[in-house]
């Protein structure tokens, strides 16, 4: 393999460790918030909030590292995207701190504080579809170069179908992942009443899900066919994920082996991801940056993966011990601890 | 114009995010190690008044830590985002430590989540205490890479320039530039020492507010003994840097002093004013200090302003935040002194309403000392972004859309800054540290 790739697919695992963690999160803010509204609050904000308290700051460590990692990997994505994304980029990053601080001011301050439960709440939505935009335009035909310059064709993007699919479909999986891992915790923490209605979430947000994911192959066609054709070469993926996606509803309708349902979902979102990072190659940025061009120099390159599995061979272990005493503490998941 | 303006703006939103950044930052950093001083000497001593203290501030230090974690992402983002061609070229060779700080960020992201929650966890304290460890080698670890970064901005190296294009990069060259040593020990020592002020301004307004108990004595003499360590490292940072900064970047250190003309045995200069003629007024001199400070030698020579271009002088008010920064430091010293001292012979005298008054004082100042500090060393390498390789302005971003993002984030920056501190404040107001020992101990 050579060092781009090894770049792109390292960048692209951490992106994909932050969707399942960061959608985990952002639904639980969501859910509390409407668990609050509809007087839930009892049932199911407890357990989300000791499963959150001890992780939310690693789930931000995931974002860093992405565009942290890809600066490094391609500093040409800098230049890009640095400069056609001021607005959206800066709207994501205030939801971000908006959301970050007011969960600290709501979780360890504030207790109750609706204004505070709100915010962080409405955020868990509105930064996914913040987050995805920058998907769509990766896709190309919302960045123009004019004058030296690269412009955002923000117009383009509020008016493209394909682009509201994307958003649709972000939204929806974040509620679908993290209501099927919260069925899981709230089934290991033996809590019945939550499990019933976290189970109902996870089931009501299923089908939109798999909805979403056609209209954005669907949009896709129209909008960047030689990606549409790239992914059907490799349509094996799609269907992989198509079946783990049928599998963890079917554990989680029958109400049986949540832990197993919650890796389908997992596995369901790794086999759709990886596909469409695959397809979408060689291209960054359609079709000013591939992979190649905008690579750093290699001396860089080599350095950053050395250090990159020198990073892993720390985080690992410190990871299964975060997990070991928290998610798989059965005594902590009970509130015992 | 246009252009202008939005490097401008550009220089004005980093500035507001970092100066907003480098509060949360600084605590980030400096508070770990004094939660792990007094949970270890709790353990030690077996007092339950340390094992609270470190609970308490590990308390505070959560809500802090978030704020300084988000704010912190924005200005990661932020690079990319207001100064995409720097980070284009700089990126090439600037993206190990970057990449280094995250993981140090990640690991102690890990262990902070665990070690709030894991309190009474274990059945040897110790072992929690072990957990603190990597908090703080992990925030430390962080600020070493993040002002390595810094470090090379100041003093670029570990790579050259050929026909626009950068060759022959060596990553660890450019994080271990000469800028390096000093700025780090510098960044660490004075964030310790800050927070150590921090907390013993907390300690003292109880104190003088009646609300005191021995718990409030403990933590106060803790966090003097402790203010006065890092005071003597932070002051032992600043003159390496000092000398750092003759040797390698002397425009910066004679944009500070006002030192016009290079010369031999150079006076160091304290206060004063510029009048219209560009003459220095009222000001108290050291004679042949300067050089002395510099070099070791009061004869030696120093490089002043008339040896650099003036396009590449920096602005001169550079020299007021010099002073802030080193009067603090001074004051910070002398402070934790006095208070060694009384601890030693007059004990009951340290409770003097006006020994805690002063002590009150030393918290906020010192984080001014940092503001003061860092403006000093970012305005202090105008016009330079990239020191001799790229000016600021080739840097900054060509987008309009500028006014309207800086108004969101000071908005933002302003809301959220009311609230942190009203949420602290409720977090211990109704919850003082006498009822919480006698809940959770007795």
């Amino acid at each position: 393999m050579d060092i781009p790739l090894i770049g792109i697919t390292v960048l692209w695992i951490f992106l994909y460790g932050y969707l399942i963690v960061a959608s985990i999160d952002f639904g639980a803010g969501f859910f509390a918030f409407h668990g609050k509204m509809t007087k839930q609050d009892h049932i199911i904000n407890d357990l989300i909030s000791r499963y959150l308290s001890p992780v939310w700051e690693v789930t931000n460590v995931f974002f860093v590292f992405f565009f942290v990692g890809i600066v490094g990997f391609f500093p040409k994505t800098a230049y890009y995207y640095g400069t056609a994304l001021l607005i959206p980029g800066s709207v994501a990053l205030i939801l971000l701190v908006i959301r970050g601080s007011f969960y600290a001011f709501g979780n360890y301050g504030s207790k109750d504080n609706r204004v505070y439960l709100f915010l962080y709440g409405a955020t868990g939505l509105l930064i996914p579809a913040a987050l995805s935009t920058t998907l769509t335009i990766s896709e190309g035909g919302f960045l123009e170069e004019r004058d030296g310059t690269i412009v955002f064709l923000a117009k383009e993007l509020f008016t493209s179908t394909y682009s509201w699919s994307v958003v649709f479909l972000a939204i929806v999986s974040v509620l679908f992942i993290s209501a099927s891992f919260l069925t899981y915790y709230a089934d290991r923490a033996n809590d019945q009443n939550a499990l019933s209605l976290l189970r109902k979430y996870a089931l009501l947000w299923a089908p939109p899900t798999i909805v979403a994911s056609l209209l954005v192959f669907i949009g896709l066609k129209g909008h960047n066919l030689r990606h549409f054709n790239n992914a059907m070469d490799i349509w094996y993926m799609f269907g992989l994920s198509l079946f783990f996606f049928l599998a963890a509803t079917w554990l989680i309708y029958k109400g049986k082996k949540y832990g197993i349902a919650f890796i389908f979902v997992m596995l369901q979102f790794f086999f759709a991801f990886f596909g469409y990072g695959a397809s979408h190659l060689p291209y960054i940025l359609d079709p000013y940056i591939t992979i190649y061009s905008g690579v750093t120099n290699e001396t860089m390159g080599i350095t950053l993966i050395i250090v990159f599995i020198a990073g892993l061979l720390l985080l690992i272990p410190s990871l299964i011990l975060l997990l070991r005493l928290f998610l798989f503490d059965a005594d902590y998941v009970k509130g015992k601890k | 114009m246009a252009e202008l303006d939005s490097v401008l703006l550009s220089r004005m939103l980093t500035t507001l995010t970092l100066a907003f950044h480098i509060i949360f930052a600084t605590i980030g950093v400096g508070v770990p190690i004094m939660i792990s001083i007094a949970e270890f000497i709790g353990i030690k001593k077996n007092d339950e008044h340390y094992l609270l203290l470190a609970r308490r501030w590990a308390r505070g230090f959560v809500v802090t830590v978030a704020v300084g974690v988000v704010t912190g992402t924005v200005i990661g983002l932020q690079l990319a985002l207001l100064w995409p061609s720097f980070m284009e070229l700089a990126g090439q060779v600037i993206s190990l430590p970057l990449f280094m700080e995250t993981f140090a960020f990640f690991f102690e992201a890990i262990f902070l989540g665990i070690y709030l929650y894991t309190w009474d966890r274990f059945k040897k304290p110790i072992y929690h205490w072990l957990i603190s460890l990597p908090v703080v080698i992990g925030s430390s670890l962080s600020a070493f890479f993040i002002t390595t970064v810094n470090a090379f901005m100041n003093t670029p190296q570990g790579f050259s320039v050929e026909d626009g294009i950068l060759v022959g990069i060596d990553p660890l060259a450019a994080m271990f530039n000469p800028a390096t040593p000093s700025k780090v020990f510098h960044v660490l020592s004075s964030s310790f020492m800050t927070c150590a002020f921090i907390l013993a301004a907390i300690s003292a307004f109880v104190l003088l507010k009646g609300r005191g108990t021995d718990y409030h004595k403990k933590a106060l003499k803790l966090t003097l003994i402790s203010a006065f360590i890092f005071s003597f490292f932070t002051a032992l940072a600043g003159d390496l840097s000092a000398k750092f900064l003759a040797e390698y970047q002397p425009e910066k250190l004679a944009a500070a002093e006002w030192h016009f003309e290079t010369e031999e045995g150079a006076d160091l200069i304290f206060f004063g004013t510029l009048n219209e003629e560009g003459e220095i007024e009222n000001e108290i001199r050291f004679p042949k200090l300067l050089s002395f400070l510099a070099f070791n030698d009061f004869d030696a020579e120093v490089i002043g302003l008339d040896q650099i271009p003036d396009d590449e002088e920096p602005p001169l008010i550079v020299h007021y935040l010099f002073d802030v920064m080193v009067m603090i430091g001074m004051y910070g010293l002398g402070i934790s002194l006095l208070g060694l001292v009384l601890m030693k012979f007059k004990p009951k005298f340290l409770y003097n309403k006006v020994v805690l008054w002063l002590i009150v004082a030393s918290g906020p100042l010192a984080m001014i000392g940092i503001e003061a500090g860092w403006f000093y060393a970012e305005i202090g390498r105008q016009p330079w972004i990239l020191r001799g390789f790229m000016k600021v302005a080739e840097g900054a971003t060509t987008s309009t859309h500028l006014p309207i993002i800086f108004g969101l984030f000071l908005v933002l920056y302003l809301i959220l800054g009311v609230i942190c501190v009203v949420v602290l404040r409720k977090i211990f107001r109704n919850n003082p540290a006498e009822a919480e020992l006698e809940r959770r101990f007795k």
